[in-house]
């Protein structure tokens, strides 16, 4: 029963692509290939990055992430945020994980957000890709609006959220 | 390539940490394995939601969306369907490039690229196991507003030349 419950999610999406299916068969092949698609590239990416979270987690203590990334990190921590955030790899969904574990570690609220904002869009070798799709224009003007916007967003979702409700999301991902 | 050094560099890790210590090493793989195992009813239902919503929204159809229109209502459109879709970069930019071919404005792909990225109301459920409702919800919504400030910007330096 608990099973069921954790899969309920995915049990909808199932039969959603089984109605597809029958309703449409065409787009709903199309559909089942674009999912074996997405798997292959998660199946690629996130084993790496779970490793290396539990590398991180056990190896990198706590006064040390802290120091670096914590509460009175300063500048240092928002350039590292930026810089661990732009260097990762894989979808973003990816990027949560590593935020809570970050969150254990004593990151600051912000600098955490600030990583998920530089994981979601400044990555660079998607900036690289990006230059030879669209243009070097285009790519440098998003980079250069993309990372104050980031720290600016980081700062705004953090005054809206009361201390007690980040004690919280840090005490939920103690236990994640 | 990419995932090839992040394959290399995982392996040398682990295997660094293996020779200092072995116990650590299995309580970090236990640790990488459980938060895994923890997410992955979330991760499964995302990526079929991803492949559901991409056989229906597929490159012609939404060309079609903000291929013709220009001005706000198009970047506004861009920015809704970007923020639903989820396409990894190297199609994402490919289609993006093909649709200002077709006749889309600079701001109307800057709004869908910024959108596609920073916006991920499909990847809403991973995201909320982790912040919950209140903060994803908002992370989204001022995620997706900024998408149209850096659509303006795009359209002024790059469009307006």
């Amino acid at each position: 029963m608990k099973l069921i419950k954790r899969y309920q999610f995915f049990l909808i999406t199932v039969i959603i692509m089984l109605v597809l299916l029958t309703i449409n068969r065409q787009t709903g092949i199309k559909a089942i290939r674009i999912t074996g698609y997405s798997f292959k590239e998660m199946a690629l990416v996130i084993p790496p990055v779970f490793v290396l979270l539990g590398l991180l987690d056990v190896w990198v203590p706590r006064e040390v992430m802290i120091r670096y990334m914590g509460e009175s990190s300063g500048l240092l921590g928002i350039f590292l945020a930026v810089l661990l955030g732009s260097a990762a790899a894989g979808p973003l969904y990816g990027a949560f994980p590593v935020a809570a574990v970050f969150m254990k570690k004593g990151v600051k609220f912000t600098n955490v957000l600030i990583f998920i904002g530089a994981w979601s869009t400044t990555k660079i070798p998607m900036f690289l890709f990006e230059m030879s799709a669209l243009g070097a224009r285009f790519a440098i003007t998003r980079l250069l609006v993309d990372i104050p916007g980031i720290i600016i967003i980081a700062y705004i979702l953090t005054s809206f959220v009361t201390k007690d409700e980040i004690n919280e999301i840090y005490k939920k991902a103690e236990m994640l | 390539m990419n995932n090839f050094l992040l394959y290399t560099i995982t392996i040398v890790l682990l295997l660094v940490s293996y020779f200092k210590d072995k116990k650590k090493t299995f309580q970090a793989l236990k640790k990488a394995w459980r938060s895994f195992e923890n997410i992955l009813p979330e991760f499964l239902g995302v990526i079929m939601l991803v492949g559901i919503l991409l056989s229906v929204l597929n490159p012609p159809v939404i060309s079609k969306i903000i291929g013709k229109e220009s001005g706000w209502f198009g970047v506004i459109l861009a920015g809704i369907v970007g923020a639903i879709t989820l396409i990894p970069g190297f199609v994402a930019f490919p289609t993006a490039a093909m649709l200002l071919q077709n006749g889309a404005g600079y701001m109307q792909i800057g709004a869908f690229v910024s959108a596609l990225m920073m916006v991920g109301v499909v990847t809403m459920p991973v995201e909320t196991r982790y912040f919950g409702k209140k903060l994803t919800l908002l992370r989204n919504i001022l995620a997706f507003l900024f998408s149209f400030i850096v659509a303006y910007i795009i359209g002024k330096v790059v469009g307006g030349l």
